[in-house]
């Protein structure tokens, strides 16, 4: 087992330093004739003191201490954890992309301009939109566009409107962006399937709803058969409907959601574009519009004029800007490399690969864990429940942390909140059929394990860094900062 | 190329194992009227030929590589540790998800609790989280908890904050009744009088942004005074690597201190990725947007750490949590804690310091040429402004001819500043190049 | 432990116990064990005016957050600073140090809608919550 890796500030030594930089060329002058001491800082920060060995160190050992996909089978349902090519880091990282400033002249950055408008093409066709804007940094800034959107659409109406209709299985993110942008949130219920009840939604929609916010795949892995059908009780209202396109796993090259009815989508570069998580981002969720919103999408954006690319930030409708620069280019990059190395045909088939492997993951654990839904075919995520193994003891949370002792990352659980014990797994198109035997054999041993030995998921894990960790304690004697000695 | 692995062999055993008769009949929920086409999309490429094409992409570009770049705004070219690189390009930070099973992402997790350590160390606050999406967004999440915490109307910033960040805020706060005053500069900082008439008792907040858009250092503890002696809470914007010299947010006593932390170890890369530090004081932190790792033991009693105050945040809250924010910049903020362990207690000063001289003997160079005067004689940090006798958006023309990047005008953010354009200087400059910058200005 | 016959129950699971024309307000054991741990609380400022029904304060496990809603109208008068200290002390005596907020009533009828404890055990059992 590893030791505890010690706090950066708990190595090195005062005085230790682990950078260079060149000597001052340019007379040096007391700062405080330069700037009034009552300007200045009075206290140093307490920063590291380390040798860049020392620092390397800490922080490759540190990294030992993850899983990831590089390392790992990563079957987080609703992430999308796929491959992230080597290569489109490699071209993002070009000092040609990666030394850009944004205010530099457009003349000066036309390879990035270009890039960024083929990006945007190529999401239009992908998704049956009109128009879309890279700008937003993640699939929440994304939903936040989309509700600006919204709003800015019916107050050009004459109505901002009040209400935001969102189904009980949806992420968190969905009522919360509604929130942010001042919307009330009507929850529906969804069926025992997790598809929409038409009925319930019938009762709900009014004069006073702006948008539905409809996850299509729905959260428990099921396409919305009556998507188009929604669509019209909605529209009916005047109100609009929006899809959270975070995940497109099953969508891309099938089936798009312009076609479906949507008004409004975002999607995650960081998972269905192959563009990797970083322990938690950077992500980029561009936002796809139809023709008629298409002036509302956040400026700047990039536009054609005289065969040159511009950064346009001339729209009297635009919701404004919802971040500063243009955006997430470091991130979009690799997602254009993704796209331009599968291309049409090759991203239909990451489709039906994701979908295959989920539906072969779920053929072949039915019989060990219960299915949350009817049996019917998934599409790139399925939602197991793990309610039957609380009969020996063993909640969901349990069978999550004995994977990790068999190398797996666990499967997304607890949600969607409607399941009970939920376990949501999705594998992802770059799994191969050995790792996904292999995942197999090990969840039949662990429900296995709940019946015969169900001590060893409860105290699990046993084999990782550390073992179970108190969320409690952290959370009742909050300690969320180092602290120099003494202070 | 193609990612999937899968052999005929492979799918074939696959389908009889669900009992399908092939990989599309998978998809027979979605109704045949919703079914897309060929998608309309070129054919899919080799390595080698991505690699060409996106190079005839990039050579299209001119880079800061390339040229000697003076333009900052928001975005400044530091020098970069290699360490950083090397550190945050490993797949097993690069390619893990958020750290939501602990005990198998323990390394970012202490990474983000060393983050959150370094943040409130150079701001001086009590607690950080663990990233937001940039400055502009940082800003504008600080002043909805200002809005929520104090249940007041009215917000208040400079003309002289970052133009962009006030679109944004503004944008943020959209569906929020809530008034906003912008306050005039004089002389290059907030007109202090002026900001003493307007905050009242139904200012919810006052943003100071140090140094402002203008690169003028803001008298910050008059400021404070003038807003808390009415209940607003003070929010400082702040240039991370300036504080290696200047006063801390929390030593001028502000509420929030937020900022772009780009210039921690982070490349320009076109305005994104970049990282948006959030601190607050301690009590303000159960309004705290965003993720925040903390200690904890596990059954063994060794230390550990784990996401904590979770339900603040969405996934637990839904409608009523403090933020909308799942995916945040996490890499980044590796990114800025590899920096900031890097460069260490000496080298925040270093860096700051030559910041500070380089930028001071470059405004004595260009104070000297004729056709060139200073917008301001407030104190600056790494940036400051220069009135021009011609236009300076033909003076940048020139400049890049010469293989010069910058100044910024700010005729396009400042109608009434169209003679006016900011220059930046870092420790990246070197004297040599700074000489050849006046020399080729000097003949405007 | 304490007199559970003095309480009066919601069918949100919080009690309430009348002292003249104060009454303070806490959650139930049932609730306390539906939480799990509870790891904070978030009360109300002295002086704020709630209504019958109205949130009036929260309390976090480390996965959920759950509203309290005040049993009746009034003002509030006492906020026990304990359980925000330790939130442990809701777990281990929600009827007694556990307490939350005391209000000043403004009309004690309000009470007649509550359950007794009996009747609250009652309600409970039919799943009916």
């Amino acid at each position: 087992m590893l030791k505890v890796e010690k706090l950066i500030f708990e190595i090195g030594s005062a005085g230790r330093k682990g950078y260079s930089l060149p000597k001052l060329d340019v007379p040096d002058a007391d700062m405080k004739e330069l700037i009034p001491e009552d300007l200045l800082r009075k206290s140093e920060a307490a920063l590291p003191e380390v040798s860049e060995l020392d620092c390397v160190r800490h922080f490759t050992r540190l990294s030992q201490l993850n899983y990831s996909v590089d390392t790992n089978f990563y079957p987080l349902g609703s992430c999308t954890m796929k491959y992230n090519p080597k290569i489109n880091e490699k071209m993002a990282s070009l000092p040609q992309f990666a030394d850009l400033h944004p205010y530099q002249p457009e003349s000066s950055v036309q390879g990035m301009l270009e890039l960024l408008y083929e990006t945007e093409q190529m999401l239009c066709k992908i998704c049956g939109m009109d128009a879309f804007t890279l700008q937003p940094a993640a699939g929440a800034h994304g939903e936040l566009t989309g509700m600006l959107i919204v709003r800015a659409y019916h107050t050009s109406k004459g109505n901002p409107r009040k209400k935001v209709i969102i189904p009980d299985s949806a992420h968190g993110t969905n009522p919360a962006s509604a929130a942010l942008c001042g919307y009330e949130v009507v929850a529906v219920k969804s069926d025992r399937n997790g598809r929409i009840d038409l009925d319930a939604l019938k009762a709900v929609v009014d004069g006073e709803t702006a948008v539905m916010m409809l996850t299509n795949p729905s959260t428990l892995g099921l396409f919305e058969k009556n998507v188009r059908q929604i669509a019209d009780i909605v529209h009916k209202a005047g109100a609009l409907l929006y899809l959270d396109g975070a995940n497109m796993n099953a969508l891309v090259g099938i089936a798009r959601p312009g076609d479906m009815g949507f008004d409004i989508c975002h999607v995650n570069l960081h998972k269905s574009f192959s563009t990797p998580h970083g322990g938690g981002g950077p992500g980029s969720g561009p936002v796809g519009v139809t023709a008629a919103l298409s002036d509302y999408l956040p400026v700047p954006r990039v536009k054609i004029k005289r065969n040159r690319f511009i950064l346009d930030a001339e729209s009297k409708k635009s919701v404004g800007r919802v971040r500063a620069f243009y955006g997430n280019t470091g991130v979009i990059i690799k997602a254009y490399c993704y796209m331009k190395s599968l291309g049409g045909d090759g991203l239909k088939d990451a489709t039906i690969e994701a979908v295959l492997n989920a539906n072969y993951l779920k053929a072949r654990l039915k019989g060990h864990y219960a299915l949350a839904v009817d049996d019917e075919p998934c599409m790139h995520e399925f939602v197991l429940t793990g309610k039957d193994k609380k009969d020996f003891g063993v909640k969901t949370l349990d069978i999550a942390k004995r994977l990790l002792d068999y190398g797996f990352y666990a499967p997304t659980i607890y949600f969607p909140l409607i399941v009970e014990e939920a376990i949501m797994i999705e594998p992802t198109e770059t799994e191969s059929k050995d790792t996904l035997d292999s995942f197999v054999e090990t969840m039949i041993k662990v429900a296995n394990e709940a019946r015969s030995e169900p001590g060893l998921l409860t105290s699990a894990p046993h084999s990782t860094p550390v073992r179970r960790l108190d969320e409690v304690l952290a959370a009742r004697e909050l300690n969320l900062r180092w602290k120099r000695p003494g202070a | 190329m193609k990612y999937s692995p899968h052999t005929d062999k492979d799918k074939k055993e696959m389908l009889a194992a669900i009992g399908a008769s092939s990989a599309e009949s998978l998809f027979e929920a979605i109704p045949e009227g919703l079914r897309a086409g060929k998608l309309d999309l070129p054919e899919g490429i080799s390595e080698l030929e991505l690699k060409k094409s996106i190079h005839d992409k990039a050579d299209k570009n001119y880079s800061t590589n390339k040229l000697i770049s003076f333009l900052g705004g928001g975005a400044y070219e530091h020098h970069i540790p290699q360490v950083v690189e090397s550190i945050i390009s490993r797949g097993e930070f690069l390619t893990a998800y958020t750290p939501y099973q602990a005990e198998a992402s323990q390394g970012t997790l202490q990474a983000i609790y060393e983050y959150q350590s370094l943040i409130c160390e150079l701001t001086g606050m009590d607690v950080a989280n663990a990233s937001m999406y940039d400055g502009a967004s940082a800003l504008a999440e600080a002043v909805l908890l200002a809005v929520r915490e104090t249940g007041r109307k009215r917000v208040i910033f400079p003309e002289s904050l970052h133009p962009e960040y006030r679109q944004v805020v503004r944008t943020y706060m959209s569906g929020y009744k809530v008034e906003f005053t912008e306050i005039p500069h004089a002389g290059g900082v907030y007109d202090e009088a002026v900001l003493k008439k307007e905050v009242d008792g139904d200012t919810a907040c006052v943003i100071v942004q140090n140094p402002n858009f203008f690169g003028c250092i803001e008298h910050a503890d008059r400021i404070e005074s003038i807003c808390h002696a009415k209940g607003a809470l003070l929010i400082a914007s702040v240039n991370p690597i300036s504080l290696g010299v200047l006063r801390s947010p929390g030593e001028y006593n502000a509420d929030i201190a937020v900022g772009e932390g780009q210039p921690l170890g982070i490349p320009l890369c076109y305005g994104g990725p970049y990282l948006g530090f959030f601190a607050v004081k301690e009590k303000h932190m159960r309004r705290m947007p965003g993720r925040v790792a903390g200690v904890t033991k596990d059954m063994d009693g060794k230390r550990g750490f784990v996401l904590t105050m979770q339900a603040r945040e969405q996934h637990i809250r839904r409608e009523k949590a403090t933020s909308n924010i799942c995916s945040n910049e996490g890499l980044m903020a590796l990114a800025a804690c590899v920096y900031l362990s890097s460069v260490g207690r000496e080298g925040i000063k270093e860096t700051a310091r030559q910041n500070v001289m380089k930028s001071h003997y470059m405004k004595e160079k260009i104070l000297k040429l004729s056709g060139f005067e200073l917008f301001s004689d407030a104190p600056f940090f790494n940036e400051f402004v220069v009135r021009c006798g011609k236009d300076p958006e033909k003076i940048i023309g020139d400049l890049l001819k010469h293989g010069i990047m910058g100044g910024l005008p700010l005729g396009r953010f400042y109608p009434g500043m169209k003679n006016c354009m900011s220059i930046c200087v870092t420790e990246t400059k070197s004297k040599a190049e700074m000489d050849k910058f006046a020399e080729v200005l000097s003949k405007h | 432990m304490a007199d559970t016959g003095k309480l009066l129950f919601t069918k949100t699971h919080e009690w309430l116990r009348i002292e003249g024309n104060v009454g303070y307000v806490g959650i139930s054991d049932h609730a306390q064990k539906e939480i799990t741990d509870v790891v904070f609380v978030e009360l109300p400022k002295i002086g704020r005016e709630v209504a019958k029904e109205g949130e009036a304060a929260v309390v976090e496990s480390v996965k959920a957050a759950f509203s309290i809603y005040a049993p009746v109208s009034g003002k509030i008068v006492k906020a026990n600073g304990a359980v925000e200290k330790d939130p442990s002390i809701v777990n281990k005596s929600p009827y007694d140090d556990g307490w939350f907020f005391a209000i000043e009533m403004k009309d004690a009828k309000e009470a007649d809608t509550l359950m007794s404890f009996k009747d609250y055990e009652e309600f409970i059992k039919s799943g009916a919550h």
